[in-house]
């Protein structure tokens, strides 16, 4: 494996550069999917059948708090990716433990406000509206759930094998995705619930 | 219920237990032969856990072909059906679920792996690369296609076929009117397929983007090459639109949600919507790289460069972003109103522009030429008035007054199978024959593959001319039967007539492939068709690694230039390769995905659960797997380039 001393380490092999890139354009397929995610739900919102309506069972304070909860993490894994850049592996895997945490944060949270939407009458099968809520929500946090596991398996193996081009290459690819997820969340915010409560 | 009964077919028939018995004897009989001639570790170790993208194209190719007879079998009971009136071979039922069928498999399990293989074979090829960028995921991406593939196939012996046509349109498809798992199998096998074609996607345009040779920049890049970096662009951003719409529908079906149904605020359109959204750019995934092939095959048999090599770029660049703006004209009669409509008929028709410019450049580029009359030569000069007729029409059916006259009649179905099979089959069979000694080191016989052709290509003009005029006349697709008063008998019973001249044709190539691989002399040299692109700069057979020295290019036809002005291509020193390893992770993930498909087909939650919780274990196995690829030393590349028949 041929080592390009002048990169970061993520980039340093062209195996990584290729992993980087590839998983850029996976970003855009995501894109492409929550793309149509909104784009039904903006089809689907007002279409409440007898079911409550958006403004009916949203309410603002779960929802603020895992905004800030989630732009936090946003902030703690870009700290981590520093730190390995300057390769202190110890603050890397704090920033990064932090940034589980507070993913699992928001993850409870939004737990919390499914079962509020559900006590209100608002099930997965109440109206079109509903649907597509909690499929949309739900993609967003399935995406949460399964990064909280792929980041727990890239620490593991930057404990067992320290700072190689190959772990900071899964560490920074891990990094996209939950920035990705954080400007998502942010539309999710925008256009879903201020314009619900609106 | 019984926990059984949920497996039996809803209405059996004397094919449907035919079938199984055949499916049952097939099974047997691979695993017998198998196990007689000792062969289990040679297809395991070699074709099963392989990486290697040549050998991924092969097995993309066998499947295509498998379910191009698949596909090709419903076709002929169709027309057999509605060859004359008031038939009864063929119960209202029994031919919904055999219309369904050949769409689906034609369009995702036949065209698409076909042009998967071609792909897989020969862009890294052309490309001077050694593999593909991610090799263990285009496995992976192969195997998600084949066990979507066989759930799919299985469905109509077990629980039911699907059977509210390929579009699968709500509320038809919905738990109300098809009460059969059937279309929760058309749901899954789609979604798992089309995750294997996403990720094919990202794999291709990564190693187009990254591999290429030095010097290869990309406007020197073949012609083919750039039809599929462009189409491996449609995919990434049109499956997911797929993804989505089959997530909703499977999620109305087994959970009860509200998606597509017309109370509680569902919204039937929606489905066609998003249906279309992706399934108008799915056109132009299977067209560009067929025309990519072509654009290959007239410039070698025509001996000349192609004709307006930026303008095919920037006609298929047009293509691939229009293909996104049309696909409101698949539902012009569904109530959108005039303005909308409108809208939707000019973008349409304005793809027939770049489309346009491309046959002219082929033209152009077979003017002055020296045409020599190859198989591939003729199916492309086949291909060419065919697929302009089907063009054609098509515009007429983007006319939106007009086409509440003849919109779902059999004109439609003229327009798009004379789109479809020139377009796609054509080019498929053209680059199949074409690339076939690279492949496997002997060529097709040409006199054999010359009467497939004329059997093919008239078969085609004869089976679908007449439904032009049955369509105009009135004769909506997907009716079972029809009454002698209609008079359409004897333009289906023409159409049938032609159907069975394609049968012969397909046989033809089947028995080509026989005779070839029995009677075709070996030691053919690395270039048989004079061609004009890196492939051919390779040892026939391909070594594992495509090239010993990656070679340097200078000009778009590297090859050509190479052979006629002295362009040198290998320059640098013979080093060891760097070669991924096989891996048997691929297949079980794939076999992993078929129990979990299968067991939300049939909602068996407890699988479902144990078969997702497998899946992801298999992908933080892959994550914690210590696997570094091997290297290939100088004395092994050498001994292998003694056979090389280049220089």
């Amino acid at each position: 494996m041929k080592i390009d001393q002048t990169l970061p380490l993520e980039y340093s092999t062209e195996q990584n550069r290729l992993n980087i890139l590839g998983f850029w354009i996976f970003l855009g397929a995501e894109i492409a999917l929550f793309g149509t995610l909104f784009a039904s739900y903006f089809t689907l919102v007002n279409r409440t059948g007898s079911g409550p309506t958006a403004a009916e069972i949203f309410e603002i304070m779960p929802v603020i708090i895992e905004t800030v909860l989630l732009l936090i993490s946003s902030f703690t894994i870009g700290l981590g990716i520093h730190a390995m850049r300057l390769g202190r592996k110890r603050a890397m895997l704090i920033f990064f433990g932090s940034t589980l945490l507070l993913g699992l944060s928001f993850l409870a949270v939004e737990i919390y406000d499914f079962i509020v939407y559900i006590h209100e009458g608002a099930t997965l099968q109440t109206s079109g509206f509903t649907a597509i809520l909690f499929t949309l929500l739900g993609t967003h946090g399935a995406h949460i759930i399964f990064g909280l596991f792929w980041g727990l398996l890239i620490m593991y193996q930057i404990i067992k094998n320290g700072l190689t081009p190959e772990t900071t290459n899964k560490a920074f690819i891990f990094s996209l995705y939950w920035h990705f997820l954080d400007v998502i969340w942010i539309f999710i915010f925008s256009f879903v619930f201020l314009k619900g409560m609106m | 219920m019984n926990f059984f009964d949920r497996f039996a077919v809803p209405n059996p028939s004397i094919t449907i237990y035919a079938s199984m018995i055949a499916i049952a004897l097939t099974v047997i009989a691979i695993i017998a032969g198998l196990t007689y001639f000792k062969k289990w570790q040679y297809v395991w170790s070699e074709w099963l856990t392989t990486v290697d993208h040549k050998r991924i194209g092969i097995m993309y190719l066998i499947s295509a072909l498998i379910m191009l007879f698949r596909g090709g079998a419903d076709a002929i009971m169709m027309r057999a059906q509605t060859a004359v009136p008031d038939n009864t071979l063929l119960g209202a039922k029994e031919y919904n679920e055999i219309f369904t069928t050949h769409g689906v498999v034609m369009i995702i399990f036949m065209a698409m792996a076909f042009i998967m293989a071609l792909m897989n074979f020969a862009i890294p090829l052309q490309i001077g690369a050694r593999d593909v960028a991610f090799p263990r995921l285009n496995a992976l991406s192969y195997w998600l296609y084949f066990f979507g593939a066989m759930l799919f196939n299985i469905s109509f012996v077990i629980g039911g076929s699907p059977d509210s046509g390929w579009s699968s349109y709500f509320p038809l498809a919905g738990t109300d009117f098809s009460q059969s798992v059937g279309t929760n199998y058309y749901m899954l096998a789609l979604q798992i397929s089309g995750l294997g074609t996403l990720l094919t996607g990202i794999n291709f345009i990564t190693t187009i983007l990254k591999m290429r040779a030095p010097g290869m920049t990309l406007m020197k890049m073949p012609m083919f090459v750039w039809s599929a970096l462009v189409t491996n662009f449609i995919i990434v951003f049109a499956f997911p639109v797929l993804t989505v719409a089959l997530a909703m529908g499977t999620m109305d079906r087994l959970f009860g949600t509200n998606f597509f149904t017309t109370e509680n605020g569902g919204m039937d359109m929606l489905w066609a919507n998003l249906f279309w959204v992706w399934g108008h750019p799915e056109v132009y995934i299977l067209i560009l790289p067929a025309f990519g092939i072509y654009s290959e095959i007239i410039s070698t048999f025509a001996r000349r460069n192609l004709y307006g090599y930026k303008s095919m770029v920037i006609s298929m660049v047009a293509i691939s972003l229009l293909s996104f703006l049309v696909w409101v004209h698949h539902f012009f009669t569904m109530g959108q109103g005039a303005l909308v409509n409108s809208i939707f008929s000019v973008t349409t028709m304005v793809i027939a522009v770049p489309t346009g410019i491309k046959i002219f450049n082929w033209l152009f580029t077979l003017r002055k030429g020296k045409i020599e009359f190859t198989v591939p030569m003729l199916y492309t000069l086949g291909f060419i008035p065919i697929f302009t007729i089907g063009g054609v029409t098509g515009v007429m059916l983007a006319m939106a007054s007009a086409d509440y006259q003849y919109h779902n009649t059999m004109f439609l179905v003229a327009h798009f199978h004379l789109v479809i099979i020139p377009g796609v089959v054509f080019a498929m069979i053209a680059g199949l024959t074409y690339w076939w000694p690279k492949m496997f080191g002997f060529m097709l016989n040409e006199r054999i593959g010359k009467w497939a052709f004329w059997f093919i290509a008239i078969g085609v003009c004869v089976t679908f001319f007449p439904m032009f005029i049955s369509g105009l006349n009135g004769q909506a697709r997907r009716m079972y039967t029809y009454s002698e008063s209609t008079g359409f008998g004897i333009w289906n019973m023409i159409s049938f007539v032609g159907a069975l001249g394609l049968l012969v044709g397909f046989i033809l190539i089947v028995y080509n492939i026989y005779y070839s691989t029995r009677y075709s002399p070996r030691n053919i040299p690395g270039d048989p068709w004079d061609a004009r692109s890196l492939e051919w700069a390779t040892p026939t057979p391909v070594p594992e690694y495509n090239f010993a020295v990656i070679p340097h290019v200078d000009s778009s036809e590297a090859f050509w230039d190479y052979k006629k002005k002295g362009y040198q291509l290998f320059r640098d020193p013979v080093q060891s390769i760097h070669m991924p390893n096989n891996s048997g992770l691929p297949i079980i993930i794939g076999a992993g995905f078929f129990v979990w498909g299968f067991a939300f087909v049939f909602g068996i939650w407890p699988v479902v659960i144990l078969s997702t919780l497998f899946i992801f274990g298999c992908l933080a196995y892959r994550s914690l797997e210590k696997d570094h690829g091997h290297y290939i030393p100088v004395s092994d590349i050498e001994i292998d380039e003694q056979g090389g028949s280049v220089q």
